[in-house]
Order: C-alpha cells, then structure tokens, then sequence
C-alpha cells in the first residue's frame, strides 16, 4: 500500500473523494483516507460512460473482503471514460489512489461546482477532525 | 460462581427483567424425562406413520426413494462435520470448506453452469431466490412460470413475489404434458424479469430447453431451470441450453426423506451473476506459507455487509446436506450417475406401457418421461389409493388437488428401487382396485 | 495434518474405479436414443470422481479432522449458541417412520409425525407465550421474511399501506435484508447510553407509516431492555405490530416470553436454542410464533386436529400468505428439537435458560480484572443475559493487536474465537456466549487464554498479530480470493 498523502493540486470532498480538475472535464477517484480505511481492495465495478452523476450522490461502489463502500461524486457530469484496469487488478486503488487508481473521466456539467470542495489543506484539517 | 459475580442468587441476575414482563410461574409444558422415556416416546410416534420400507412407494412428486449408501450416514455422523458453525474461521474450518469447494464443482459440472453456491434451504425456495435474483439483475418486475412447475414451487414463489410487488403469471400446458411453448412466448415481454420451466417437469416430462430459452433471452429476460440432478447423467445439463439460472431440490442425492426436509436446494449461475447469486460461496486460496485452502468469499453480497443492500436474506446454508449429497455423487461417480439415469429411464417406459395395459388406466400424456409419469384413472382416485395401500403398495400422488382438470390423475415415480416385480405388482393392484372401485361407486349409484 | 497438501476429491479420482453398485437391468433394454428426443441427451460425460468405497472415506474423514468442532472444544461463539447438541436426537431422527417417512403420505398414514409436529407447535407456543405456531421457515432470516410478510399482510388486510420496518442499529443484518426482500424500507432506531432502544428516537420514528419494528431482546449486545413494555406500546400506539428476533431466546425461556413483552410474531431458531446441531452451517429451522391478530395469514399448510383427535394438514385459509417453501418445513429438525423439550421439561428450560445467563456473568465478572479487563472492556457494563460484548479498542490502541488477532490466537489455545466485529455499533467487538452446557473450569481456562494471549501481546505484539501457528493452516488470503474467485475446481486441467 502506498504511504499517506494529500497531492496539492487536487480538489477534495468530505466524503473522502478527490477530483482533478482540467477545463470542462475532470477525473475522479477515491483517497487514500478512503482506501486506507477499506482495507485491501477487491472489487470496483466502473459505471458505464454516457452515465450522468450527480454531486453529492453515489455513482459506484468499492468492495473490499468485508465491506462495501458507495464512491460519492465530487461534482456533477456525463461520464466519459472509466479505468478499465480497475476491473482486473482493483489493488490499484490502494497501491496508487490518485495515477493509476483514477476511477472515471466526467464532463462536467457545471464546473463552477469545483469552487465548492475543498483544497488539501482544508481536507487535512477535515479528517484531524476525525471525520 | 455467584460470590465472583458478586450476586445473591441467580434471581438477581434477572432483575433488569420488569415485573410486567416476568412469566412467575412454570411453562406448562410436560415435566423433564429420561433418555429412555424420551426415545420410547418417540419410537412411539415413529411407529405411527407408514414409512417406505413398510410398503411398495411410488411416491415422488418432489421426494423420491432413492437408496442412501451407509457411507453418508457414516460421514455425516461425524461431530467434526455435524457440530460446528459455519466456517467463518477458516484455519479451523478446512474440513467443511473444502466440501463446499467440491460440492460447488460437482453441481457446477452436473448442470453445465459456471458456478454454483454452497447451497440453499431446498428446492421451492431456491425457485424464489433466483427470482430476487432476476428481479435485480433485470429490474424488471413479471415473473412467467409455466403451470408445468412443481405446484409448491409456484406457490412460494407467488408467497415471495407478493412482498416486493411482482407479478406471476402462469402459461399453460399442452396436450402432451409439456410447457405450451407459443403459450409461453407470447406471455414474455419488457417487463418480463425471468421465465421459469423445470425438466423433467412435475408430470416427468421432458421438456424442449432449447426453443424455451430462446423466447426468453429474445426479450432480455432470465431463464430459470428447475432441474433434477438424478437426471443429469443422462439428460443435457440446462447449461448447454444457456440457462442462465439452475436450482433444484437436491433430496434425490444421499438426502433422506424426513417427511420433507432438510434437505438442501442446489443453486447455479453463468459467471455473471456470481456477485449476485445468494447463500455462502467458497473459494479456494492460499495461507500465508503459501499451503493451499478455502475460505468463505464474495462476502460482501451478504447481510452482514450489506444488510438492506444484501442480494438476499439467505445467510445460511445446508452444509450437512450438501455434505450427503458430495458423498453420495462421489459414490456414485462418473458411471453411475448414467447407469442410475438410464435405469429410471427404461424402467420408467416400462412401467408406462404395463399399466397403459391395464383397464381403467390411461397415460395422461404421451410426451417423453424420465422417471415420473402421469395416469388417469377410471375411477376415484383416492379410493383406489385407499385400496392399494391395503395390500401395501403406495399407488403415487394425486393431482386432483392442484390441477382439478385431472381429478382422477395420478403421478406414479419408479426409482431405481422400484423393480419389475413391484410395478408389475402395481399393475395387478391398479387392476383390482379400478374394479373393485368401479362396483362400490355403480353400488352406491 | 498441517503439513499435508489438500487434495480434492476430484484429484484423487481415477478411471475405471467405482463405489456404487446398481440393481440389475430387469425390465426391457431399451435405447435412451429411442425414448427421448436427440437433443434431450447429454454429449459430455458429467465428470464425477472415480473412487472406491475405502477411498472416499478415508478422504472425508481426513478432512472432517481440519474442522474444529464443538464435540472437542469450547465455542463461546456469541449470538450462535453453541450448546451441547444430545446424542439421543440423532437416533431419534433416524428412526425410519420418521427418517424414511415421504412428505405427500396422506394424513391418515402419517398421524405419528402430525402429532409430533402439533405437540412441538404447543409447546412453541407456550414458550414463546403467542398461540399461533407455523413450523415451516428453514431458517432463522426465512422467519423473518415469513413474519414481515405477514405484517404485509396484515395492513393489507386492513386497507393500511405502511412502507416502513424499524429496526436497532444494533440488529441482525439478516433483519435489514429480509426487511428489503418483503418490499418495505428498513429506518434504525438509536442505542441508549445503557445499551436499550433510544425511546425518544423511537418516538420520533414511530408513525402510521410504520409498519412494524424488529427487536431482539434480550438484544445482541447481551442486555435486557427495561423499556420493553413502553417500547411495545409506542409501537402499539401507532398500529405497527412487533416482530422477536428470537436469536437470543436461550436467555429467557421460562422467565420472560416475547408474547408478554407484547410481540406479535417470533421466530425461535431450532439449532441455536432447541440444539439442532448446525452441521457447519445447516440445516437449521426458522419457526413463527404469532398472536392471534396475526394468525388468519400464517403459511400454509396448516396442522389442524379433528373432534376425534385425528391430524390433518389444511390448505384451506383464505388469509393465508402461502407457502414458504416445500412440503411441511425441516421436520428432522422438529424431531430433535422436540426431544430435547421432552427431555428437560417445563423446568429444565428455565433452568438452562437460568445457568446460560449465570455462566455468562461468571465469565464477564472473572474478565473484569487482569489484562483482560485492561485491554478488552465490557462496552455496556451492567448485569448481562447469556452473552456479552467485550471492545478490543483499547488493546488494539495500546498493544497494537486487534480482536481479529486475539481470535486467532486463540485458535492456538484450542478454542474457537467468540464472535468479532459485530454489533457493529461497538469498536473491535468481541461477542462472547458461553451458553449453559459448559463447565465453570472450561469457563476459567478461556479467561485465562485470554490473559496468557495479552501477556503474549505486550511482550511481543508481532507474534499475535502472526497467529495462528499450529491450525491446519495459517492466515489465508481472502483478498486473492475476492478478487479472483476460484470456486470450482477446473476440471479440463485434471482429465
């Protein structure tokens, strides 16, 4: 598993979700709070593209041996493309939660939504709160 | 034990039960008795039903007599199989792991499904289970079933459908005793979730696969197969047809009668409904040396993960009776799972024929049977039942009661048990009792 | 045993090698080509093992070895009640006019086993203090669903459509399931700091769209709820009917009965507390006990006595919700239950009940000091029922070692590890049920394993989080297992 960290040039969710975003499209994944806390991965099964999702709701779920946790959506979009490598070799997601653990690509329906997450420094500060 | 609980007595421990609540007086029940009083009293109640070694059965219709090898009485008698919990601690649990594996891929390999789960309560409920399953693979809520099933395996399925608000619908039979198929196709349509046939049917026959499957999957719905195990050394797995669902009661194998259960229900899938398919699944893996094993997997589809979400309630299996039933498959092996299925085949046409022969009895319907068959009588059916039994043969199962255009049909089962002797002894009681029958009612009239 | 590479049936199959032998061809030799359809036949052989007699015994029982079992040891497994299962059953059950006794025998022909099964549904319905009995559901969760369905039916029935069933965060999820499966909506209900319902958060949930709560009492942390009659009445207030989860029914029989408490349906779980053994998990059976509102919708069929004391089963209820399943329900596993209530009689289940309750607090009170209490904390201290709910939180903060490590070492130390992680509403549960056929000496020895294993931990916490050791074999992979299910064995790879 990889170490803790937070790369800087992400924008978070409290639910322990993160987005890049670039221009009109974004991609999403999910923390390593979130994977740290799942334990070993076993199980992710990508929406199709052409799915719109909605901010704030659950667009896919991830499996690890003993629990299952919804992936919520950091903005809203159609997806566009989705890591098909996840579906194989779903121990990315631990190994390396913000590369090659990238979920879904979206085009974002409205990207003014990304001003409402939350920077790194803010979503440290989130999960010190014991989120 | 009181003074280290720091207790007066064991009342004390009950305090935090309200007085409103308390029962304060003993249960009625009878008072406690020994071992011996015990056991005479139930070899007592024993001795009041007439079991099958006490009379000629051709009893089937969902339970058959088929020999049970002392080997599985043996095997399963063992505390090391009868006495755990199911095996959530795999380092200790090898034993009964293992036999799911193996169970899994002889059920697999019988049906010609991808995967099979450990097994469910019986056959009726498995029928329902993989409706849930349908209902969510599809998110359709009509459920067609050909009135060709086994009558209790409509009945629960109606009993759960209910709950989440799906439709049954019923197609009819032909004249030959096998599922109307242009019946059943022009019932299927958008909002159909699955089709359910089972082979060989309840009147034993056996039905087309091939053209029911198609119907089905043209319009986007599940097959479901009720199958018969016992038959599969001989009969095309419903695999090869590309069902996508296959349960079925597994009674017939190493399972004991037990006025009906337990039993175990068997239940098969293509690979992908695996992660949707109910009940516990064991998959092999290895320890940390790296020595080979099993574990119970796919655990997130279950209620203790999932609860609400959970692909089913079912969290249990029937692993005693999925253990009889590996015995008994292993027993009987790659040969004798064909040389049972062509006995009960050529014993079954030979009994058709014997009593087609005989006045009074006529096959119901002329498609191909397995090892069941249906009759009509010329004569009241439970009378003549009533009678034979007097002379200790167990004429078979009316189905009056279920499908009332047949009241004097009888649905007559011939394991490998049941030898030439005893159906022609059948033969000669039908004979006698359609007389004897026919002068009481013309005595009466 | 652990050195020994498992070896499947399957692999130790061999052609040409046998065990059955069939009865002679007597009839007629006829081609299968000739009495069935072409396509009717199977092409492939089904490829069984091919094994003698001595051999497939010798392979069953070489594997039934890697099981721990409760005939060897202690199996505090909490919720389960692992209570000694009586060797008198299994003859009993196998007597041949019941083991050899087919389902569709007419009544008349089966009189021994309708009695045995009324005089089990009476002594069921005393028990659980509610007179209605249907022995039918399989399981513990087939009662469930039997019961929500006939809470469905029950509004139906009185043109009320309500789309709601209350149940404790602490439940089941067998209870949340069945909840889905019988069309309605599952809402928790809060835990009270003394570990009962949240009254005021039931309050504010109980509405005339509710359509039934679910509880189990005592509940699975082990504890009485003393609110139980303002908790019925909350419910009865607004029209919903109470449903028993009867899981924890060892605790009470004889002393306090659902029915009194104000249920209206419960399921009483055969093999946990009338010792059907579980068979490495099932066959069980699920039976429901009901009030009287409840009873014109009990499954069909029903057992029904004559004026002249004859048995008969009835299809004929119009309320009725149906069948559950085939035939009458697992009716081996009435005749062991049955047995085992004719054994103790009216006072020999209060007694049990009475001793499961005091080897429970026994254990709790000799945990309270030591490491044990230390490390592994009762989470809701007070006077327990027949189990109780130790947090391995603080072991796990200060030692390092988790109650999933604990529970494997105690493999170790030849026990089996109480139940873990559930209640999920406690921090690295550890739920443990003694049940009341075990010995004050047997109970000491587990405290005191538990001791030895912290001692073990604080010396050296790597060598617990390592345990097992000396199992058939050692921590498995369940990740590689999930993420690439192997759960037939490939039989191309063998011929």
């Amino acid at each position: 598993m990889a170490d803790e960290h937070y790369p800087e040039d992400l924008k978070y969710h409290p639910e322990h979700d993160w987005a890049r975003v670039e221009g009109d499209t974004a991609t999403l994944g999910i923390t390593w709070f979130a994977q740290d806390a799942l334990g070993e991965i076993v199980f992710f099964e990508p929406p199709a593209v052409g799915t719109t999702i909605s901010r704030d709701a659950a667009y896919a779920e991830v499996e690890s041996v003993k629990a299952v946790s919804e992936v919520i959506a950091p903005l809203s979009g159609e997806i566009i493309e989705v890591n098909d490598a996840l579906a194989d070799a779903p121990e990315t997601i631990n190994d390396d939660p913000y590369d090659a653990g990238w979920m879904v690509k979206v085009k974002l329906s409205d990207p003014a939504e990304a001003d409402a997450l939350m920077d790194v420094g803010a979503y440290r500060q989130h999960l010190d709160e014991g989120a | 034990m009181l003074d280290a609980i720091g207790v007066a007595s064991v009342d004390e421990l009950f305090s935090d039960v309200p007085d409103g609540v308390r029962l304060n007086r003993s249960l009625d029940l009878p008072a406690g008795r020994t071992e011996d009083e015990v056991y005479t009293h139930l070899a007592a109640l024993a001795a009041k039903n007439v079991h099958a070694d006490a009379e000629v059965s051709f009893l089937g219709a969902g339970m058959y007599d088929h020999y049970v090898p002392a080997i599985v009485d043996s095997i399963i008698s063992r505390s090391e199989f009868i006495t755990p919990y199911t095996p959530y601690q795999p380092e200790v649990s090898q034993g009964g792991l293992q036999v799911m594996f193996e169970y899994q891929t002889a059920i697999a390999e019988l049906t010609g499904m991808d995967v099979s789960n450990a097994s469910v309560y019986e056959g009726p409920s498995a029928m329902a289970a993989a409706a849930y399953l349908a209902k969510i693979e599809t998110g359709r809520d009509h459920f067609i079933v050909s009135s060709a099933v086994h009558p209790q395996y409509r009945q629960t399925l109606a009993t759960n459908a209910h709950g989440y608000g799906a439709e049954v619908i019923e197609t009819s039979i032909g004249a030959d005793g096998l599922t109307d198929a242009a019946a059943l196709a022009s019932a299927i349509d958008q909002r159909t979730a699955a089709v359910f046939v089972q082979n060989p049917n309840f009147f034993g026959g056996v039905e087309d696969l091939g053209a029911l499957t198609e119907a089905a999957h043209e319009a986007g719905a599940l097959v479901v197969c009720v199958a018969d195990p016992l038959t599969l050394g001989v009969l095309a797995p419903p695999g090869d047809f590309g069902v996508d669902i296959c349960v079925g009661e597994g009674q017939s194998l190493g399972n004991r009668l037990d006025y009906g259960g337990p039993s175990f229900g068997f239940f098969a899938v293509g690979k992908k409904l695996i992660r949707r398919m109910p009940g516990r699944i064991a998959g092999e893996t290895t320890d940390v040396d790296g020595r080979r094993g099993w574990v119970l997997t796919l655990q997130t589809r279950e209620q203790h993960i999932r609860r609400e979400k959970a692909t089913s309630n079912i969290c249990t299996s029937q692993a005693l009776n999925a253990l009889a039933g590996m015995i008994y498959l292993s027993w009987l092996g790659r040969r004798g799972i064909v040389e049972i299925g062509e006995l009960m085949l050529k014993r079954t046409a030979y009994a058709r024929e014997k009593l087609a022969a005989v006045e009074g009895v006529e096959p119901l319907f002329d498609a191909p049977v397995f090892r069941e068959f249906a009759v009509r009588l010329d004569a009241p059916v439970k009378t003549v039942l009533a009678e034979l039994a007097v002379h200790g043969v167990n004429g078979g199962h009316p189905l009056g009661d279920d499908y009332p255009e047949h009241e004097n049909g009888l649905l007559i089962a011939i394991t490998e048990r049941r030898s030439r002797k005893q159906i022609d002894r059948l033969a000669e009681g039908l004979a006698a009792a359609i007389a004897t029958a026919k002068q009481t009612v013309g005595a009466e009239a | 045993m652990q050195a020994e590479r498992a070896v499947t049936i399957f692999e130790k199959s061999h052609p040409g090698r046998r065990a059955a032998m069939l009865p002679p061809l007597d009839v007629p030799d006829r081609d299968p080509a000739d009495l069935l359809p072409a396509a009717a036949l199977r092409k492939r052989a089904a490829r069984l093992p091919e094994i003698a007699e001595p051999e497939i015994v010798r392979h069953y029982n070489r594997i039934s070895r890697r099981n721990f079992d409760l005939d060897s040891g202690f199996y505090p497994l909490g919720s389960c009640t692992m209570k000694h299962n009586p060797k008198l059953h299994e003859r009993a059950a196998a007597l041949p006019g019941f083991s050899r006794l087919h389902p569709l025998q007419p009544a008349e022909r089966a009189q021994g086993a309708l009695e045995l099964m009324w005089n089990f549904e009476h002594a069921l319905a005393e028990i659980c203090g509610l007179p209605h009995v249907c022995l039918q559901p399989s399981a513990g969760s087939h009662g469930e669903l039997a019961g929500l369905l006939l809470t469905r039916a029950y509004h139906e029935d009185r043109g009320e459509h309500r789309t709601k069933v209350l149940a404790p965060d602490t439940s089941h999820g067998t209870n949340p399931a069945s909840v889905t499966m019988a069309g309605f909506e599952t809402v928790k209900v809060a835990t009270n700091e003394r570990g009962g319902v949240d009254l005021d958060d039931l309050r504010a949930k109980a509405g005339e769209d509710v359509a039934c709560l679910m509880l189990t009492n005592p509940n699975t942390l082990g504890l009485f709820d003393e609110n139980i009659e303002e908790i019925a009445s909350i419910m009865h207030d607004v029209g919903a009917t109470l449903y028993y989860d009867g899981a924890n029914l060892n605790a009470v029989m004889g002393i306090s009965r659902p029915g009194d408490m104000g249920f209206d349906i419960v399921h009483v779980n055969l093999h946990k507390s009338f010792t059907q053994p579980h068979g490495g998990g099932g066959p069980g059976s699920g039976p429901i006990a009901v009030s009287d509102r409840i009873a014109p919708y009990l499954p069909v069929p029903r057992i029904v006595r004559d004026d002249d004391g004859r048995f008969e089963l009835s299809t004929n209820e119009p309320k009725s919700i149906g069948r559950m399943r085939g035939f009458q329900g697992n009716f081996g596993v009435f005749v062991r239950s049955y047995a085992y209530i004719c054994s103790l009689g009216a006072e020999g289940l209060k007694a049990a009940s009475e001793t499961a309750v005091l080897n429970a607090n026994y254990m709790l009170a000799r945990g309270r000091e030591g490491r044990v209490g230390k490390y592994l904390p009762v989470q809701f201290d007070r006077t327990c029922k027949h189990e109780y709910v130790l947090s391995a939180a603080p072991a796990k903060r200060e030692l390092s070692v988790k109650a999933l490590d604990i529970a494997k070492r105690l493999l170790d130390y030849g026990y089996h590890p109480p139940t873990i992680y559930f209640p999920l509403l406690v921090d690295e549960a550890m739920m443990i049920e003694p049940t009341e056929t075990e010995t004050p000496e047997t109970l000491d020895g587990f405290v005191e394993a538990l001791e030895k294993i912290l001692a073990e931990a604080e010396r050296d916490p790597e060598f617990v989080q390592n345990a097992p050791y000396t199992t058939p074999v050692r921590r498995m992979d369940e990740a590689a297992a999930a993420r690439n299910p192997v759960v037939t064995q490939d039989l191309d790879a063998l011929s």
